[in-house]
C-alpha cells in the first residue's frame, strides 16, 4: 500500500514537473495552486468553443457567474453538512483601529493572527452550479423545463501534489432543470455527448459509476448511497497516473435535492430535479497534453481540427 | 437483543419526524425522517454505547435502513 501510494506521489511529481519545466504551469508555493501559461489558456479556451459548438443545437441560456456566493445561498444548500472539508469561507478584517493594530502585532510576532478576522457576506463556491438555484428559487418551470450553460471558477480545499487537483480551476456546465423525465434525459443524453466529444479528441476515456466526496464515515453511508442510485458517473482517462485514472467529466443526478432547497417547481406542482454534465476544464487540458504532447502544434491534425486549434 | 438499547438510541440521536414509539422493527426509518447527517450522529452513539466499530462495508443505507437492519448489525459486531 505505502509503495504504491510512493508510486502514485512519484508519478505526479513527475508530470508536474514537466508541466512547470515547459512553462505550461506556474508555481504558486501552494499545492494545487499555478499560474495557467498562454499556451494552456489557449486550449482551454479552444475546448470551451467545442462544448459550446456541441450545445448550440440544444439553444441554452448562458449565465455567468463569479466564483463566491451569498453565504446565505451556501447554508440553503447541504454542502456544510456533506463536504465540510471542502469548504472555502472568505473572512476580512472588519475591527477597529485598535484591534488592527493587535492583529498586525500577532502577525509581527507570528502569532495566529487569522483570529482577529470575520466572515464575510461570501463563501467560494463548490460547483459551477450553485449560484444559479437561487436565481430560480420560488419559480415554476415552464413545460419545457430549462436548460443553462455555465462556467465558473470553483474551490475546493484539497491540496495535493497532484497537478490534475487543483484548489481553484474552472467547471463548463450543462445544467437542467425540470421533470425526473427531462433530468434523467439530460444525464443520460451528455454522458453519451461527453465521451463522443472526448474520444473524438483522442482521449479513450471511460464512463466509471462514481460518488461525491462525502466527508468522514458518515460521508461513506452517503456515498454508498448515491452508488445505489446511480446518479454519478465520470469520464476517467489517465492523466499523471496510468494506475489510478483522472476523472475529467462527470454527469449528476441530483433529483430533486435543489428543487427542494430552494422550491423550484414544474407546472404540476412537483419539485424540480435537476441534473447537469460538468467538464473539468483544466484537467481536460492536462489530459490532452498528456496524450498528445505538452507543444499542441505537433497535436494529431484530426485534434487540432476538432479543436479549431 | 440490542433492538431495545437502538430504539433508546435511536429517539436520542435519530432526529425522526416520525416518533419512534409508533414505529415497527422493519419500518423504514429513512421514511420516518433519518437523514444522512442524523446517520452519522447515530452511527457514532451506537459505537459509544456497544462499543463497537462498524466496519466501512457496512457503511451503507441498507444497515440504518430499520431498526432490525441496526440490531442485526450490532448483534453480529458484538458476536
Amino acid at each position: 500500500m505505502c509503495n504504491l501510494h510512493g508510486e502514485l506521489v512519484a508519478s505526479y511529481d513527475k508530470y508536474r514537473t514537466e508541466l512547470i519545466e515547459a512553462g505550461l504551469l506556474l508555481e504558486s508555493g501552494v499545492q494545487g495552486v499555478y499560474g495557467l501559461s498562454g499556451t494552456f489558456e489557449g486550449i482551454i479556451e479552444a475546448f470551451e468553443r467545442y462544448v459550446t459548438r456541441a450545445g448550440a443545437e440544444l439553444n441554452p441560456e448562458v449565465v455567468r457567474f463569479p466564483p463566491i456566493l451569498n453565504r446565505k445561498t451556501y447554508l440553503s444548500t447541504d454542502h456544510i453538512e456533506t463536504m465540510p472539508d471542502l469548504m472555502g469561507s472568505i473572512h476580512t478584517f472588519k475591527g477597529s483601529q485598535l484591534e488592527h493594530l493587535d492583529m498586525v502585532d500577532k502577525m509581527n510576532k507570528g502569532e495566529d493572527w487569522t483570529r482577529s478576522l470575520a466572515p464575510a457576506d461570501v463563501m467560494m463556491i463548490p460547483a459551477a452550479c450553485y449560484p444559479l438555484y437561487p436565481t430560480a428559487a420560488n419559480t415554476v418551470l415552464p413545460s419545457e423545463g430549462r436548460l443553462v450553460d455555465l462556467r465558473s471558477f470553483v474551490f475546493r480545499h484539497e491540496p495535493s501534489p497532484d497537478p490534475a487537483r487543483m484548489q481553484i480551476f474552472r467547471q463548463r456546465e450543462y445544467v437542467r432543470l425540470g421533470t425526473p423525465e427531462q433530468a434523467h434525459a439530460h444525464r443520460d443524453y451528455w454522458l453519451g455527448k461527453g465521451q463522443e466529444m472526448l474520444t473524438a479528441l483522442g482521449l479513450p476515456v471511460k464512463a466509471e459509476l462514481a460518488n461525491d466526496p462525502f466527508f468522514g464515515r458518515g460521508g461513506k453511508v452517503m456515498a454508498a448511497t448515491q452508488k445505489e442510485q446511480e446518479l454519478k458517473f465520470e469520464l476517467v482517462v489517465a492523466v499523471a497516473s496510468e494506475e489510478k485514472l483522472t476523472a475529467i467529466s462527470s454527469s449528476n443526478c441530483h433529483l430533486d435535492h435543489f428543487g427542494k432547497e430552494f422550491n423550484i417547481t414544474t407546472e404540476n406542482g412537483e419539485f424540480a430535479h435537476t441534473a447537469c454534465i460538468g467538464f473539468g476544464l483544466e484537467r481536460i487540458t492536462l489530459a490532452l497534453l498528456k496524450t498528445h504532447g505538452l507543444d499542441p502544434e505537433q497535436w494529431p491534425s484530426e485534434v487540432k481540427q476538432q479543436l479549431e486549434l | 437483543m440490542a433492538i431495545e438499547k437502538v430504539r433508546d438510541i435511536l429517539s436520542t440521536h435519530g432526529r425522526l419526524t416520525t416518533p419512534v414509539d409508533s414505529l415497527e422493527d422493519d419500518s423504514d426509518l429513512y421514511q420516518a425522517g433519518l437523514t444522512s447527517l442524523a446517520t452519522v450522529g447515530l452511527m457514532l452513539a451506537l459505537e459509544d454505547e456497544f462499543d463497537i466499530e462498524f466496519p466501512d462495508s457496512a457503511l451503507s443505507r441498507k444497515t440504518f435502513g430499520s431498526i432490525e437492519a441496526i440490531a442485526d448489525t450490532v448483534d453480529d459486531l458484538l458476536e
